[in-house]
C-alpha cells in the first residue's frame, strides 16, 4: 500500500512542478464551455436544456486530451520499465498514477462544474445532479482512457487512436450522466442514473487496472 | 548453507534463444549459463542485438523463442538507455522512488552517502532536469550503491560517463561480483573483470 501513496505522490508533485500537462485540459474545458453561451445567444430557455450535454461533452473530450499524456513522459525517459520491473506489484503503481491523473483532471473538472451550471442557469437540484454524476462519472472515463493510453504508448501519434478505441466506451457514461441531469431538472427521482453510473464505475475500477497493466507489459515489448 | 550455495551456483540458463526482428534474426538458438559472483559481457556491432538481448534476460521484451530460468525470482536491477529520472524531480526524490519500486527501505542518509559515490554530492536536491547528461545517469547508476538486487543487467554503463565514474564503477561492480553477485552488461570501452564471460553477437 506503501508504494501506492508514493506513487499517487510522486506524481501530483510532477503535475504541480509541471502543470502544463494538466493546465491545457481544463483551459480547453473553460474554453468550450464559454463559448457555447456567446454562440447561441442569451436566452435562458435553451441553455438549461443544454446544459448537462454541453458541460458532459466538454469533461469528456478534456478527459480525452489529458489521457493521452498520462504514461507519455514516464515511457520516454524510461521510468516506465523500472515500474515494470519493481519489486511491487504494477498494478499498485498503475493505480496510484490513475487517483493522481483522476485528482488533477477530473475532480477538479467536478469542483469546477456546479459554477458553469450556474452559468447556464441551471436549477440549484439540476447543479447537485451535474456535480454528482461527474463525480462518479469521470473516474470511470480516467480509467477506460488508461486502457487507450497505455496500448497506444509505442505510437508516435497515439492521439486519434486513444479517441477511436475509448469514445464508444465513454457513450453509456455520457447518456447515463446526461439523463441524470435532465431527470433532476425535470423534478424527477435520479436515483437510478446515480447508481447505474456507480455501478459502471464499480466494474471499471476492477477491470481497468488490470487490463492497463497488461497494455503497458505489451506497449514495452516493442 | 554453504552447501546449498554451492548447489545452486548456477544464477542464469537459457534454451535456444531464439530472437527475430524486422525479418531478420538477432541470434539463434543461444544458449547462456551463468554462475553466482560471474560477469558476462555481451558484444556486437550496433544493431546486433545487444540491448534486446539485456532486455529479455531482465524480463522486459517478451517477443522471443527459447526459455530464459533465473535462479532468483525477483527481476533484476536494469539499467538501460533510458536514464529512468524524472526531470522534475531532484535526485534525492528520485531514488527514493526508485527504491520504493525495489521494495527498499532506505534512509535520506543512504541515499545522499549513495550520490556522495557517483561524485554528486552538493546535489541531492537540484531538480534532474537542470543536471548534464552525464549527471543524470549518475543519479542512476547510484542506485548500485543504494539497492541489493542479486543480480545487475546494465546496458552500457558508461556512457556519458567520465574516466574517475567508470574507475567507481568497474569497482562497484568487483565488489558486487565478490559478493556473489552476478552482472550482466554491456560495453564499448574495455574493462578488465575476474570470472569474466564474453558473448559476442554477431
Amino acid at each position: 500500500m506503501n508504494i501506492l501513496l508514493a506513487t499517487i505522490r510522486r506524481d501530483l508533485l510532477q503535475h504541480v512542478r509541471r502543470p502544463a500537462d494538466i493546465v491545457n485540459p481544463l483551459v480547453f474545458f473553460l474554453i468550450v464551455i464559454s463559448l457555447f453561451p456567446l454562440g447561441i445567444g442569451p436566452s435562458a430557455g435553451t441553455f438549461n436544456e443544454i446544459a448537462a450535454g454541453v458541460i458532459w461533452v466538454a469533461v469528456l473530450l478534456a478527459t480525452l486530451l489529458s489521457i493521452d499524456v498520462m504514461f507519455k513522459s514516464d515511457y520516454e525517459d524510461g521510468a516506465l520499465e523500472q515500474m515494470v520491473l519493481s519489486k511491487q506489484p504494477l498494478i499498485l503503481v498503475v493505480l496510484g498514477k490513475l487517483i493522481a491523473q483522476w485528482l488533477v483532471s477530473g475532480l477538479l473538472m467536478t469542483l469546477m462544474s456546479p459554477l458553469f451550471a450556474l452559468m447556464f442557469f441551471v436549477s440549484s437540484d439540476g447543479i447537485l445532479a451535474i456535480a454528482m454524476a461527474l463525480l462518479l462519472g469521470t473516474p470511470t472515463m480516467v480509467l477506460l482512457g488508461s486502457i487507450g493510453a497505455a496500448l497506444t504508448l509505442g505510437l508516435k501519434n497515439g492521439g486519434v487512436l486513444i479517441a477511436i478505441l475509448v469514445l464508444p466506451l465513454y457513450i453509456p457514461v455520457l447518456i447515463l450522466g446526461t439523463a441524470m441531469v435532465d431527470a433532476a431538472v425535470g423534478g424527477s427521482s435520479y436515483t437510478g442514473h446515480m447508481l447505474w453510473l456507480g455501478a459502471l464505475l464499480l466494474v471499471t475500477i476492477g477491470l481497468a487496472p488490470i487490463a492497463t497493466q497488461a497494455s503497458i507489459r505489451i506497449s514495452l515489448s516493442q | 548453507m554453504v552447501l546449498n550455495t554451492q548447489m545452486n551456483k548456477t544464477m542464469l540458463e537459457t534454451q535456444q534463444l531464439t530472437c527475430e526482428r524486422n525479418h531478420r534474426f538477432l541470434f539463434q538458438d543461444l544458449s547462456i549459463s551463468l554462475n553466482k559472483g560471474e560477469v558476462l559481457q555481451v558484444d556486437g556491432a550496433n544493431g546486433a542485438g545487444k540491448s534486446t538481448l539485456l532486455k529479455i534476460l531482465a524480463g522486459l521484451y517478451e517477443d522471443f523463442e527459447g526459455e530464459v530460468m533465473w535462479q532468483v525470482e525477483d527481476y533484476p536491477l536494469y539499467i538501460g538507455h533510458k536514464v529512468g529520472v524524472k526531470d522534475a524531480m531532484s535526485a534525492r526524490e528520485n531514488l527514493m522512488w526508485l527504491a520504493d519500486l525495489q521494495a527498499t527501505e532506505v534512509s535520506q542518509g543512504d541515499i545522499d552517502s549513495a550520490l556522495a559515490k557517483v561524485s554528486l554530492a552538493g546535489y541531492e536536491d537540484v531538480l534532474c532536469g537542470e543536471m548534464s547528461e552525464g549527471q543524470r545517469k549518475r543519479v542512476n547508476l547510484a542506485r548500485l550503491f543504494l539497492l541489493h538486487n542479486p543480480v545487475w543487467i546494465l546496458d552500457e554503463p558508461f556512457s556519458a560517463i567520465d574516466k574517475e565514474g567508470v574507475a567507481c564503477i568497474t569497482d562497484r561492480i568487483k565488489e558486487h561480483l565478490s559478493d556473489a553477485g552476478t552482472v550482466i552488461l554491456t560495453s564499448h570501452q574495455t574493462v578488465e573483470f575476474p570470472n569474466i564471460q564474453s558473448l559476442t553477437l554477431s
